[in-house]
Order: structure tokens, then sequence, then C-alpha cells
């Protein structure tokens, strides 16, 4: 062997790691919900401005959301979930970094649905937890949807419900996320 | 030799792409993310309620939401023990505000000051915002009516029903300049139909100043003046000054003032205020609010 290989070798590794690692699948709205529940009251805020993007190589996958984005069906709760727990001045974000594991065990171009879990740093209220969450993954004609609910506990953080309305908190706050990445980059 | 030398550089070059290729997520989300905080935010709880101690902020309650209120003002301090400090005297209004749209609210009182009934609505002509095409400042427009119920002074002459009416056109500029602190001005408008005497003014001018400081998250100090133009000025009246805090718990606000007013509209808070702190005619206040929420939010 000598360097008359050099150029194609060159040439294919380029080509392999624009193949590789240039292919993001995103969306800008997609849905998060999180649901508060206790025996006197129900709270329930949306954020359809979610933003997702995904590897679809390396199995990277982050999230971001504006705090400020979410609606509630009480206008007063909105501003006090702004104002008092989440502080959206301060933290105006809420971010998820990580992986989506087994991602090249997935067929994106074969219909179905998959079972995935994800694990990465939760970022809200300006702490950062480790966290692992299990969810779907639909495959239809292309079009990659990803669905998935989990808990979180509001002390771990730093979210603290003042004596006065604890009955109508809950500590659990339920998330729900529903994703549909239907733009490329 | 020559080939190994060349692989090796291939793999340095490649394992480059990598790296760049590796940070691309990260790049992608903050452009995303650019993108979407460009977009217009408005500012939100410049104050916490509707009134700031016993006139208006710059704040309406959302749509579809209804917020009781009870005003009440005890008498003067200075009047010593025998009146338990003012505590044995009371003035009250109940009112409710009811918010039509977002940015239009009406309301309606009845104050047993002078048996007064009062009727308003407050309409957002600007939103302070951020991001793109900002606004700096909040500007609110609220035209109240108030019709004064208590017995003519002279029945004898002839007395007509318009002579219980006067107009109170208020406009509030407020700016919301950190989390913790909001103010605003107030320049105020009256017209009284019919007044005491001969020499009293039918139409008076006040500037308003107003602002809040938050203590904690859910206690705020809150500060209230407004000064009537000299010439434009209700003889032996004085200008009504408010010191108060305003305390948060769920859906309710209690406010905790001091203050030189027995009024609670403007017309009575502004241009009808007698008490002079310097005498010692302060009055302790609070009012409380609890909104119900009364429609479905549509966005």
């Amino acid at each position: 062997m000598n360097s008359k290989y050099y150029l194609p070798i060159c040439c294919g590794f380029i080509l392999l790691a624009n193949v590789a690692f240039g292919q993001s699948i995103f969306t800008k709205n997609g849905k998060t919900l999180f649901f508060s529940t206790t025996s006197v009251e129900d709270i329930k805020a949306t954020n359809n401005q979610t933003i997702c993007l995904l590897n679809l190589q390396t199995g990277e996958l982050q999230f971001s959301i504006l705090n400020k984005g979410f609606r509630f069906r009480k206008a007063l709760m909105e501003e006090h979930f702004n104002e008092n727990y989440i502080e959206s001045n301060k933290y105006p974000k809420s971010t998820f970094k990580g992986t989506l594991l087994d991602i090249d065990k997935i067929n994106f171009t074969k219909d179905g649905v998959y079972a995935v879990t994800a694990i990465g740093d939760l970022f809200i209220h300006g702490i950062t937890q480790k966290v692992s969450a299990v969810g779907n993954m639909n495959i239809s004609k292309g079009l990659v949807t990803i669905i998935s609910k989990f808990k979180i506990v509001l002390s771990d953080y730093n979210i603290s419900i003042p004596k006065t309305v604890l009955k109508n908190i809950s500590p659990n706050i339920e998330i729900s996320i529903n994703c549909n990445l239907d733009q490329k980059r | 030799m020559r080939f190994k030398k060349t692989l090796l550089i291939t793999i340095h070059f490649f394992l480059m792409i990598l790296k760049i290729s590796a940070q691309d997520t990260s790049d992608i989300m903050k452009e995303l993310e650019k993108e979407i905080q460009q977009k217009k935010e408005f500012v939100t709880a410049t104050f916490k309620t509707t009134r700031l101690i016993n006139g208006h902020t710059v704040e309406n309650v959302g749509k579809g939401v209804l917020d009781i209120k009870i005003s009440h003002r005890f008498g003067q301090i200075n009047e010593g023990s025998y009146e338990l400090f003012g505590l044995d005297e009371a003035t009250i209004r109940i009112g409710g505000d009811f918010g039509i749209t977002n940015n239009l609210m009406v309301g309606i009182g009845r104050s047993t000051f002078q048996k007064t009934y009062d009727a308003f609505f407050k309409l957002k002509l600007l939103r302070q915002s951020s991001g793109n095409n900002s606004v700096p400042i909040t500007l609110s427009y609220i035209p109240t009516i108030a019709l004064k119920t208590l017995k003519f002074e002279d029945p004898s002459r002839k007395n007509y029903f318009s002579s219980r009416i006067s107009y109170t056109h208020q406009l509030i500029i407020a700016r919301k300049f950190s989390k913790n602190t909001s103010l605003q001005l107030m320049p105020t408008y009256i017209h009284k139909n019919l007044v005491l005497l001969a020499a009293d003014p039918n139409n008076l001018f006040a500037l308003g100043i107003g602002g809040r400081q938050k203590l904690t998250k859910r206690v705020s100090i809150n500060v209230e003046y407004y000064y009537q133009l000299p010439k434009y000025k209700m003889p032996n009246t004085t200008n009504s000054l408010s010191i108060g805090f305003d305390i948060e718990t769920g859906g309710h606000v209690f406010q905790l003032h001091f203050t030189n007013s027995k009024g609670m509209t403007e017309k009575n808070l502004i241009t009808e205020t007698a008490g002079d702190w310097a005498k010692g005619d302060i009055l302790f206040g609070f009012n409380i609010s609890r909104v119900f929420t009364i429609g479905n939010r549509s966005k």
C-alpha cells in the first residue's frame, strides 16, 4: 500500500463524518405538560414551545423550555408560578441535556413504536440533577415522535411550597412530553 | 512508513471533524433557543394586585377573573384610648372587579364614606415588554364615575340628581424596574358637578406617585402619594399619603396600611382627605382581596 490510497481514504472519512454526524432532527413547538394533583386542587400547565433536538447518529438528546411559556387555567396560578416558584426572571429556561440509549438499534426507515430510555442532566430552577426517563419513540413514514412521562420531586430542585398552600400543590410533579421532530438540520 | 504517516494525519483530521460534529448538537440548540427568545414577552406582575393602597395600580385582573375586595379603614390613631386608637370606628368599601379581557377590566363598589357608589373600567393601552419591539412602560386609562347618595344638605332648595355625580379620569404610567421594584405615576383629573362653596373649584388636578419594593417573594412594602396641584386644589384638604404592606397567600392578597385618607374612591381619596400625618391623623386599615376564576381561559 502506498500514498495513492491517501486521497480516497481521506475522502471516505470526510464523507462518513458528514453522513454520520450531520443528521439532527428537531422541533420548536413540542408540547410539555405538567400536572400536580392533590385532593384539593389539580394544577395543569402546558408549554407549546418546547425545543427538542435529537442527533440521529450519536443519540444526543436536548430539550429547552422557556419557563414563561407555560399556560395555566387560572391567571393567578401562572403569575405565582413565574414569580414565586420557578422564578422565571432569574431562571428563564429549563433544559435537559443527555443521550437516548441504544439509538443504533432503531431503524428509522421502518414504522413502529420503540421503547427508549434517556439519561442526562435535567436543569430546573438553577439546579442540575442526573435523571433517567423511559418513553416511546414512534416512527411513522419517517416522522419521529418522542413521548415520555416521568416524575420529578420539587424539593430536588429547591422549589419550596409555603405552608398555606401545602394542600394545593403536590410535592411530586408529573411531566409529560410530546415532541414531533419534523424538521431537519 | 509513508502510508502510516498519512493515515495518522487522516485519522487526526477525522477526529477533528468528529469533534466539530460533537459540538453541533449544542450549537444547533443555541441557535434554536435564540429564535424563540427574540419573541416579544410581556412583563407581568408589576404589582401584586389592582390596588396599591387606596388607589389603583396599573394591574388588571385576568380574563374571566372576579376579584372581590373588602377595604376597611379604622378611625384616627390620635383619637386616644377612649376610641381604642381608632379601632371603634370603621369606613368600608365593598367592591368587585371583573376581567372582560386581559386588557380590560370593569369594577363597581359601595363605600360607607358619604354613601358613595362607584363604577369604573381600566384599560391597558400599552404593556411593558421585552424582546423585539419592546415597550418600556405600561400605560392604563381609568375613568371612574362616583355617585354620592347622602341626603342633600339643604332639602328646601331645588336639588338635581346630577349634583350627586363626579367624574375621575386617571392615567397610570408604570414600569417594573426589576423583579422587586416597580414605580408608577398617576396624573388625575377630577370633575365634581356640585361643590359645597362657590369658591371651591369644580375641576381638580392631581399627580400621584406610587411604588412597591418586594421584601420577600410574597411580601412587599408600598407607598402612595397624591399631590394636588396648588392652583386646582380643594381648599382645607391635605394630600393623601399612605404606606402599606402586601402579603400574598395563594388566592388571597392582604394589604395592611397606614394612611391619612378615609375615602377609598379616587374623588374622596384625592380631593377630600382631611388627615394630617404630622398631627397624628393616621388611620390603620386593610384590604382583603380574593380572586375567583369564573370562565375558562382561552388563549
